[in-house]
């Protein structure tokens, strides 16, 4: 039987990349999932985003594994757009036991937009932030706990990134929900529901995979210098990232709360 | 199914009881065997009763009862030369060495311009230089098999926040991290992965016994000194609504991190305290 039998997990950014490893792994123990992601492109952003076929995609894994999943287009910048999705997620699968707030932009280029630090900030940030939002009232009047955990980043902790606005608004919006994870897990530990942050390294999705990061590090060697990890590994894979959520929404953390937990090679400490 | 650490030797130290023990049952269930190490006698200036040689024995029962094999050696972690003996043995026997819990810890009070000599020295060589011990004894078993391991040490939430009234606790703990922190970076190439685990308060004898609590609550005559009036102390320290956690709390942690699970974590602190560092 599965860690996560007869739970629902609510994905942000599950269209492909971590958020469909995610889905896809929880899903492996028995989780049921209500997926959302934008599905389209973001101005400043210098790779392709997701598309409607990449959420379709995510879906027919999750099916293939004999569980449920709701899908719908949402963007986690639109506050009454994604509590409408989690609401018709939680109408056709039932109340939300677990929460990923994992979608997030890069908009990191050699000719970046003016607008690409609000738009990180509004995604990787605010989007955190609304995504909790939306799910917690249901979560504590239900009363019986439950798991968030947030997609940081090494640049959660680090002032990685470069000098770009772009760069910038990642490592401020990054370290900033961090400070969200700190709150949360306080405020909502009489509910026993936990709260957590993952902080990967380079992770091997179209978000980092793309010709626009490979230019914007080559025009700047020091900053692909300054991510090398210490384990001798340039990247590492979705599922490493989903497996340690895996741990932390499992009863087998039943009792951390407020961590920190780098999934980065040795990156953070090797700084 | 596979166990999560399926065919792999797992080296615990402080294993006869409490966590070392439930670390050792949690890494059998899931497929390893055991080479298992703990003092089984008391020290001097530890104010309650440290584990005995039939605590070590009921573990090796129990991980026998999962049919995993387990080689145990009643040593001193201070003790480098009989430490690296018992390990060598355990290795010759089970085949191979892949995951470290260094585990073995003790406890005691006094406020640090009180706190007698004897006391300092032997905390420190317990809880810090014992754990450099156990790595030290185990590594070139490690790099030997040639496809990486995983070490975690054992700190405490002492290891990440201060406390007072336990000085000698709270800085063998922190540097624990230091440890862990520099051998994540030395082992790094060898694909041999270091990361240390936080508990707060774990339900053991090391937290169950008149000494600590009489730290917990020195207003109150020992007589009403009860484990229900001390779990409410006990609970000021967590986030969450519990007083303290489980062995079994810690082991699962503890695998997770021994698993190739977390293939790519190192140099990590990990804290299983229901919010204490965050409160």
């Amino acid at each position: 039987m599965g860690k996560l039998e007869g739970k629902v997990a609510f994905i942000t950014g599950a269209a492909r990349g971590q958020g469909r490893s995610h889905a896809v792994r929880l899903a492996r123990e028995g989780a049921d999932i209500i997926a959302v992601d934008i599905c389209r492109q973001i101005d400043s952003v210098p790779y392709p985003m997701a598309t409607p076929d990449d959420l379709a995609e995510t879906v027919k894994e999750v099916e293939g594994l004999d569980r449920r999943i709701f899908a719908q287009q949402a963007d986690v910048r639109d506050e009454a757009g994604l509590a409408a999705a989690f609401e018709a997620g939680v109408a056709e699968l039932g109340p939300v036991d677990i929460v990923l707030a994992n979608a997030g932009i890069a908009p990191l280029a050699v000719h970046e937009t003016h607008g690409a630090w609000q738009d990180v900030i509004d995604v990787n940030l605010t989007g955190v932030f609304n995504t909790v939002e939306t799910a917690i009232p249901s979560m504590i009047e239900r009363g019986q706990g439950g798991a968030i955990v947030l997609t940081s980043s090494t640049a959660g902790i680090n002032g990685i990134g470069g000098p770009s606005r772009g760069g910038l608004g990642y490592t401020a919006a990054k370290h900033g929900v961090v400070g969200l994870m700190r709150s949360y897990a306080n405020n909502l530990a009489p509910h026993s529901i936990r709260v957590n942050t993952v902080h990967p390294t380079g992770v091997s999705t179209p978000m980092v995979v793309n010709d626009a990061m490979q230019e914007f590090l080559a025009q700047d060697p020091s900053l692909g210098n300054a991510m090398a990890n210490a384990l001798p590994v340039d990247m590492v894979e979705p599922v490493d990232i989903s497996n340690a959520i895996a741990w932390l929404v499992s009863d087998d953390a039943r009792y951390v709360t407020g961590i920190t937990v780098p999934v980065d090679a040795g990156f953070t400490n090797k700084k | 199914m596979a166990g999560r650490v399926e065919g792999k030797v797992a080296f615990v130290t402080g294993a006869a009881r409490g966590q070392g023990r439930s670390h050792a049952l949690r890494l059998a269930e899931e497929g390893a065997d055991i080479i298992a190490v703990d003092i089984a006698a008391q020290i001097d200036t530890v104010p309650y009763a440290m584990s005995t040689p039939d605590d070590l024995a009921q573990t090796v029962k129990e991980v026998e009862a999962l049919d995993r094999r387990i080689i145990a050696t009643q040593a001193d972690v201070r003790d480098y030369d009989a430490l690296k003996s018992a390990v060598d043995d355990g290795v010759a026997q089970l085949g191979r060495l892949d995951i470290v819990a260094a585990n073995a810890g003790i406890f005691g009070h006094a406020r640090a311009e009180e706190m007698p000599e004897q006391t300092w020295q032997d905390m420190i060589g317990v809880n810090l230089t014992g754990v450099w011990h156990a790595a030290k004894a185990a590594i070139p078993h490690i790099r030997a098999g040639g496809h990486g391991g995983s070490i975690v040490l054992t700190s405490s939430t002492a290891g990440l926040m201060p406390f007072e009234n336990f000085a000698h606790y709270t800085a063998a703990k922190h540097g624990v991290v230091g440890l862990m922190r520099t051998l994540a970076l030395e082992l790094a190439p060898d694909f041999i992965r270091v990361n240390s685990v936080h508990p707060t308060s774990v339900n053991t004898d090391m937290i169950h016994n008149s000494a600590t609590y009489e730290l917990f609550a020195p207003d109150l005559p020992p007589e009403q000194r009860t484990k229900e009036v001390l779990g409410e102390r006990f609970q000021t320290l967590n986030a969450l609504p519990i007083r303290w956690v489980e062995p079994r709390d810690i082991s699962n942690a503890v695998l997770w991190l021994a698993s190739d699970e977390s293939r790519y974590v190192t140099g990590v602190t990990l804290p299983i305290d229901a919010g204490s560092l965050i409160k």
